[in-house]
Order: C-alpha cells, then structure tokens, then sequence
C-alpha cells in the first residue's frame, strides 16, 4: 500500500543565532537569565520605542545565504507579520515577506534509496523571536510572560518540497545543522530551541504531478522526533486517503510521548498575519563589496574539509565524514596532524580514544584535557618504541584523568618499554622452561602458539617489553632448540 | 508687559544676562496656566515641582555660564510644553487615551532628551486627540481642547493642545506631531507658528506612534525665528530611529533675515478649490501680494494626483495605525480589563473599553486595508498613489523653490460640528496631508482673521530638508505685518 504512494516533504527551520545582542536592540540573548532581566522598551514594544538591525544579525544571514548557494538581495525588506499573543509584545513580529535577504539556493543530500539528492531551499529571511509563557497550575498565578527571549535574531531557512523520505528530511537537517554550527552562527542546541522544524508533510499516488494536500507539524525539537512525526504523518494520510478520505490542510502538533500528531487549528483558523512592510526600518541595501567581505570570513565549509581530508591525508571517505562532523572535531585532527607526521595514526587515535572519551564525558572537544599536543607526546613515544601502542592508550587514560605529559606519566608508572635484549632474553628463557608442551607443540608446527608465548612475555614484563623484540627472540629461541 | 509674552528670543537673552531667572519665569508660566487653562483644557498634565526643580538647575547652569562668559545654549530655562504623545521618564504619558491613563514611562525619548540637556524645562504634556487620531482634539479622552480665540470653537488638531498652549501665551514653545497636518491645522486655527520638518529631519525615537511612515516631530511657536531656534534644538539624525536621515543640521537663525528677493513661489491650482472659504482665500491672495512686493516671482504649478491624497492617506495611516495599536493589549503596560473569562476576552474587554471611537474606527479600517484579498486593492495601491503624489511635488519643486498654499478650507469651526462625521472630519486635512504622503517640509504661517475674529494661516511647502529656506521665506513675509503679535483675550 505504502508503495503506491509518494511522500513529499518541505521544511521550515528556525536557526536562532548566537549574536550577543538581539535582533533590534542591546539587549544581551544570554539563555537562562532571570525572567525579563535581558530586557529594553524596544523589544518589549514600549509606547515610542523603534527597531534598529543588528548589524551582525544581516552578516550572519549572509553567511547562511553563501553557505546554502543562495542569491543575496542587493535590496531587502522587513514586513510586519501582526498576530495577538501575549509573547509577542508589540503585537507584530517584525520578519520579511517580500524580498527577503536570500533566495533560490539548495544543500545536496546523500540519502540511501535514491543517491544524492538536491534539496531546494526557496529562501532563508530575517526574524525576531517571541518570548515565553509560562503556565501556573495555580489560578491565582495564571500565566506568566518572560521576554528575554523576545527579539532574539532566527533565521528561518524555507526548503523546497523537495524530500521524499523522513531519511532524506533528517539528512537535509543535519546538514543544514552541521552548516550552522560550522558557521558558528548557531549553537545547535534543539533542546533550548535554538534549531527548531516544522515540516509539510503531503502524500500523492505516484505519478500524480500536483501536490497532495499538507499537513504543518510545529515546532518539533530533536532529530528522532522530526523522524518520529513525518513517518506518523505519513500513515495517517495514507490510511485517511485508502479508507476514501480526505487530507484536509491544517497545523498539527508532534506529541513525543505518544509519537503521534493531533490538529492544533485548521484551515479556516488560519490567522490573516496582515503582512505589510514595517515603516519603522528602512531597506537593508546590501552591496557586492559588504558580500564579499562576509565571502573573506567564511570558514572551510564540511563538504570541503572532507574533499580536502581525503585528499591531503589519503583517508577514506567514512573517515574524513567523521573527522569533518564537527568543526572542533577537524580541527583537533589537523593539529595532531601538523604534529605528528603519520596521519593515519592521528585519525585512528582520534576516531578512537579521543572520541570513545568525548562520548563517555559529553564535553566538547574544545574543552577537553588532552590538547592535540599532547595526545602527539603519546604518539611520538609509541613511534620512537619508548612504548608500546598498548600502553600508549594507558597513558592516554591517566592523561585524561591528570593531566599530565606522556613523557611525565611514563617516568611516574615506569611504562618505559624494556628493549635490553638480554632482560627479554632471560624473561623468553624463563616462559619456554615453564611451558615445556606448548614449545613441544610449537616446534611440531602449530605456528598459532606464538601468539601464546608473547603473551606470556608481555605478562611478565608487565607490558613492558618491545613486542618486536619478543617476537623476534621467541621466533629464534623457539626455532633453535 | 508680562514674562510670559516674551519670545524664546527674548527670553534667552534675558536670561543669559540675568535680567530674569528661570525659576520666575516658570513659576509665570505656571500661573497663566492656572488661571488660563480651565477654559483651553490644553494640558493634560502639569509638571509643577518637576518644572521648578529644572528651573532652578537652569538657573544654576545660566549664572555659571555667566562666570565662565560663556553663553548657556539657547533653551536654559525656556518653558516648552509636549504633546502628550512623547515619552518622558517618571511623568505620565497618555497619549489622550484612557488606554495609558496611568503609563509612566520608564525612558526619553530622543528629542525630550535633547531638550533637557539643553535645559528646556519641561511644564506639562499637551491634550491631543487620541493617539494623535483626529483634526479637532475633541477625541481626547480627556475632554476637547477649546481655541484661546474663541473658546467655542476647536483648537484643530491633533496637536490641539500644543497650539492652544503657545497662542494663550501659557508656554511660548511646545512640541507636537503632524501625520497629515496635525502640527500645521491646529496652529492655524490658533494663530501660531507650526512646522512640519521633513520626514527624517526629527527623530521619532520615544514618540508613541500614530502612523509611522507620516509621523513627525515639530515645534509650535508665537514668530518664526522661536520656530527656528526650537527646530535647531531638535533636528538631527539619530542611531535609534532608523528613519531619520543623516544629513547635516544647518544653522537655522543664520540666514533667517536674507529674504526672498529672485526666489520663486508655485500656487498649486488644486488648491484652490470652490469649498475653500471666500476669507481664507483673500487672505492667502494678500500674502502672494506680499511676497511679489518682496521680490519673489509667483507661478502656478500644477500638482495633479491631489485628488487622491485624502484616500491615499486614509488607507496608509490607518493601516499603519491598525499595527502601531496592537500592542495595547493589557498584557504589559497600560489599561487591563479582564472579565477573568481568559485571554481573548481579556484582549477584547481592554480594547473595547480602552480606546474610543475614532481610534477603533481607524482600527477596523486599517486591518480591512491590510487583510488577505483586499491588500492589493487598498494599501498596495495607496502606496503606489503615495509615489505618485511625492512625483508631483519633486517635479513642481524643479519649477519653484516653495508652494504656497490654504493651510485649511475654513476657519476653525464650532466644537461638537463635526464629530459626528468622521467623512467631513477627514476633508479638514486635505491641504496638509499630501506634505506627510511626499515627505516634504511644511509650515503654517499665521496670515490673518476671519470676520469673526479667528485666526487664518497660510501654508509654505518646501523641498525635503529646505527647513531652512521654508522658515527665512516664512520670516520674510512675518515682518511685514503682525499677525504674530496678537494677544488672544482670555
């Protein structure tokens, strides 16, 4: 049945940016101030008062707009968008309409079924935020409005219906996402609200030109949940259409607990936002110089960083994907890289150690205890077999915890790899007498018994012991007698 | 001859050299208020001890500009007077509105702050019809203003109380707002000095807003050179209104006194219309008189797209409005009436019972010119009206240096006479309101009487940004008579 039908998908993302100040005031954006501290009579509508941009706010949509493959407008407009709601404190939220300050770009998606997609992004344009409200259970209390939040600058970035799969809407997402967080414009945080969808989502019988009718889902704050809602949607509207129904247009909300969506108000409850230029803001004129200068600030974007990973350090492609996931992340590995000649070995112990940490800890690479130096301090003594690789994740281990050098932790735990070759020796001799059968069923050509006898030195010498060495010496003590 | 029938000029002057001293000359302020104002109704709040305090730094500041040899600005002192529409700190701000009654603003806004940092003192804030919305102040809800010539009659408006305050010598500056000739009606009718600077010269910041893209600051004075030195103390670009203008502020008393000898006057036919009264029209004949006696050549111009301009200005401010007023919801400031029923009910209760009838009328007109289906029709198409009506002014501005014209089609009428049709209400403007639809500079000169003895004026239009040009044209024609120097009985 599901077969049958085509599922088409356009998202609306609000990235609210991390400027220091908000949208149209001085405000500080800071989260989790006291209720209505971070406050001013600009953003909360005051008789008299009267906007003025944030000039960092029109740079940072740029950079979106660049970072998308949009077209900046040379001339862009604001437009009041009037609704009454007591978060809102002018009774307008300030956003673009017409001639908004990006249009016509697009993000190219892997997805699994149909390879790489490009995903239309039909404009990205300027907004204020609302505050909040916070509802008492006690009567007496009511409601309650907090407008820190109020006028802190969003981008809201409108797609194309252009996804076909709840797969490819989360692929489009994280991309997007990981090009905000790349741009440092946005923290990302879904959980405080920082990088919000709603999404259209309409099914059609395959080969049906016209769009089915949608259905709006709000403001749904993580990844799963986006997955979760679209592929409710769409069973709904599919069995809706197969029991002889209709799809009616309305705006539904995701309810996490139960997975399921409800209608939140329909068609006919649509609000007449009564759109019209804000005559308190003149047209944002920007020119191809204020561009290029926003061009020169641009980062490495990740699509780019991993052609270059690829490229410059021979790494696979699932492994430049993950070393580029995260800007922190790449630029932790090209600092191991610059200290460390063997790239290879800076994306395994990246990959490996550095990030197994960062997951078990949740701290942002940027904040963690092991700097790239550091971590290069293991390497260098792993390659120059002061230690083995083995210990080298044991001193990594009491680097995390202490904070200490390799070369320190090496000295204070005595790891230094004994490669005197008469102290293996001895220790080799010591291993084949105790073990008389296995040596027996060694030389009688179970070749596999190496692995036994290594073992048994490493244990010895407490890991210290040059494997190579243990090896070589057991080959020709072994082989000998 | 009382301190209260000096000019500003006068004023400054003496105060500078100690001859009077601020505190004196507010506390006389203050007593023609008290004795005066029970027949004008022109404040809508007195700022006694808040006055004398700043009278008293004034007077410390001017004896100290004395040792120092310096001069103290011009204002030091001056009682000046606002329209109850600008926000000022600590002092209630109403807007006219039983919607503000008890709204203390907690900020200046630009210009109430400039004016303080020169020293202005501040006596009061002016009644105005509501939420500046109207042409007779008569839609305050703190009862109409009456005209100190004839106190049956309107003041004009919406700056009704700023014009009544200046010609009834209670103040001798005030401040007002003009969307499409609040400043320019009411000082007619009152016989004053009023200008409206070009869109962008004055900044909005702190002015509660009627019509944003119309709206603009003023002053309102008994002669032209205090209209002159109140506007040097007001213009100029400001950071917190994106739409003022950046462009220098010229010296406005300069070239006051250089005349119009060579310059050229249009008289736009439109203008003369078969309803503009027969008084009205000698009147302004008499001063085109008076300006080929000075030197200037007088033409006709032509401005045709007059005719749509009260439409036109209808569908923009109301629009405007419809937004501008949303946000007096009694959620955070100002009047809450919650029936206790929820939120919608509280919107509605607060709203019905907040605003009176012509800011609701304004209300409903707007948000039907901005709804889906009509936004086309009506404020798409206005705006358009709007470039064409500006077209005409900046192509008649390529013939002649100023436009001279009625500032109203009649005298100021009875009060009660039009409030019941708000269609005859809105005509009252028609000479004014293209001057905010183009966004050009205009002043209203006082010129005359009617035979019944109230005060006519004579409308100059200028350039954008010609203050200057528009007050030494207005200047010249000042001298040549002295309308500016009546006294109205009271």
């Amino acid at each position: 049945m599901r077969e049958r039908y085509e599922v088409v998908i356009g998202l609306e993302v609000h990235v609210q940016l991390t400027t220091n100040t908000k949208i149209f005031c001085g405000c500080s954006t800071a989260y989790g101030s006291r209720p209505n501290s971070n406050t001013c009579p600009v953003c909360l509508g005051m008789p008299g008062s009267l906007p003025v941009l944030n000039r960092q706010v029109v740079e940072d949509a740029i950079q979106a707009g660049l970072a998308t493959h949009c077209t900046i407008a040379p001339r862009s407009i604001f437009a009041r968008k009037n609704y009454f709601y007591p978060d809102l404190p002018s009774g307008y939220q300030i956003s673009q309409l017409e001639l908004p300050i990006c249009e016509g770009g697009y993000l190219d998606i892997e997805t699994p079924e149909r390879g790489k997609r490009r995903i239309g992004i039909t404009r990205i344009h300027m907004e204020a935020d609302a505050g909040k409200l916070l509802h008492s259970d006690d009567p007496g209390v009511g409601s309650l409005v907090d407008l820190n939040r109020a006028s802190t600058p969003l981008l809201e970035v409108v797609s194309e219906p252009d996804m076909r799969s709840s797969d490819e809407a989360i692929a489009y997402l994280k991309q997007l996402h990981q090009i905000v967080r790349y741009l440092n414009i946005c923290s990302g945080n879904m959980e405080e609200g920082a990088f919000r969808c709603d999404a259209n989502v309409s099914v059609r019988p395959v080969g049906q030109q016209t769009l089915g009718t949608r259905a709006e889902l709000k403001n749904i704050n993580s990844f799963r949940f986006i997955k979760e809602g679209i592929e409710y949607e769409v069973e709904r509207q599919i069995e809706l259409i197969e029991e002889g129904g209709a799809v009616v247009q309305e705006t539904r909300l995701f309810d996490s607990t139960t997975g399921t969506t409800r209608s939140m108000r329909g068609k006919e409850e649509a609000h007449d936002y009564r759109y019209f230029p804000d005559p308190d803001l003149v047209p944002m004129v920007i020119d191809a110089a204020w561009i290029e200068r926003v061009k020169e600030q641009q980062p490495e974007l990740p699509a780019e960083k991993m052609q270059r990973f690829m490229e410059q350090f021979e790494l696979p492609e699932a492994v430049a994907q993950v070393l580029t996931a995260e800007r922190p992340l790449a630029a932790y590995f090209e600092a191991c890289t610059r200290l460390h000649p063997d790239a290879r070995t800076c994306a395994n112990w990246v990959m490996g150690d550095v990030q197994r940490m960062l997951n078990e800890t949740g701290l942002e690479v940027d904040k963690i205890p092991v700097s790239a130096q550091m971590l290069c301090g293991i390497l260098v003594r792993i390659a120059d077999n002061t230690i083995s690789g083995k210990l080298g994740k044991q001193v990594f281990d009491l680097m995390w915890e202490s904070g200490k050098s390799a070369d320190t932790i090496i000295a204070e735990q005595g790891l230094k790899q004994v490669s005197d070759t008469g102290a293996i020796e001895a220790m080799v001799d010591e291993v084949i007498c105790a073990n008389p059968a296995q040596a027996q069923e060694f030389r009688a050509g179970k070749d596999k018994l190496l692995g036994f006898f290594v073992g048994q030195v490493m244990k010895a010498s407490r890991g210290k012991a040059n494997p190579a060495m243990v090896n070589e010496l057991l080959c020709k003590k072994l082989r000998d007698e | 001859m009382e301190l209260t029938d000096l000019t500003i000029h006068e004023m400054a002057q003496q105060l500078r050299e100690g001859e009077i001293s601020a505190v004196a000359l507010t506390q006389a302020c203050l007593e023609r208020i008290d004795v005066t104002d029970t027949h004008l109704n022109a404040f809508i709040s007195v700022c006694r001890d808040e006055a004398l305090a700043a009278a008293h730094q004034a007077d410390e500041r001017l004896a100290q500009a004395r040792l120092a040899q310096e001069n103290a600005p011009m204002l030091t002192g001056i009682p000046v007077a606002l329209k109850d529409l600008f926000v000022t700190t600590g002092v209630r701000t109403t807007c006219a509105s039983k919607m503000l009654a008890d709204f203390i603003p907690p900020y200046d806004g630009t210009v109430v702050r400039k004016l303080k940092e020169q020293g202005a003192v501040i006596v009061g804030k002016l009644n105005m019809d509501e939420f500046a919305m109207g042409s007779t102040s008569e839609s305050s809800a703190y009862g109409a203003v009456h005209n100190p010539w004839d106190v049956n009659k309107v003041s004009g408006g919406s700056s009704g109380g700023s014009a009544a305050c200046v010609a009834a010598r209670q103040v001798p500056a005030s401040l007002g707002t003009d969307s499409g000739g609040s400043i320019r009606q009411p000082a007619s009718h009152c016989g004053v000095v009023g200008l409206k600077p070009t869109y962008g010269r004055v900044s909005r910041s702190g002015v509660v807003a009627f019509a944003s893209s119309l709206d603009q600051v003023g002053p309102l004075t008994r002669n032209v050179r205090d209209c002159a030195i109140m506007l040097q103390a007001i213009a100029g670009y400001d950071l917190a209104d994106s739409t003022s203008v950046d462009i220098p502020v010229p010296d406005y008393l300069a070239g006051l006194e250089e005349g119009v000898a060579g310059k050229k006057i249009g008289l736009p036919q439109e203008y003369f219309i078969p309803g503009l009264d027969p008084e009205i029209k000698q009147a302004v004949e008499n001063v085109v008189e008076t300006y080929r006696s000075l030197g200037a050549e007088v033409v006709e111009v032509s401005l045709p797209h007059t005719k749509y301009a009260v439409s036109c200005y209808y569908l923009v401010a109301t629009a405007e409005a419809s937004s501008n007023m949303a946000r007096y919801d009694g959620v955070r400031f100002g009047a809450r009436v919650d029936p206790g029923k929820g939120l919608v009910e509280m919107y509605t209760a607060t709203r019905s019972q907040g605003f009176g009838a012509e800011v609701k009328r304004r209300i409903i007109l707007g948000t039907f010119a901005l709804s889906s289906g009509y936004y086309d029709a009506y404020y798409l198409k206005a705006q358009k009206v709007r470039t064409l009506i500006r077209q005409d002014f900046l192509a008649a501005f390529n013939e002649v240096d100023y436009i001279l014209t009625p500032v109203a089609p009649t005298p100021a009428f009875a009060l009660g006479d039009k409030t019941t049709d708000p269609l005859l209400m809105y005509l009252s403007d028609i000479f004014t309101l293209s001057a905010n639809l183009a966004g050009i500079c205009g002043l209203s000169l006082p010129c005359g009487r009617s035979s019944a003895g109230l005060p006519i004026g004579v409308q100059l239009l200028g350039k954008p940004f010609d203050e200057a040009g528009l007050l030494r044209t207005a200047y010249a024609c000042e001298q040549t008579g002295a309308w500016h120097k009546a006294k109205p009985e009271l």
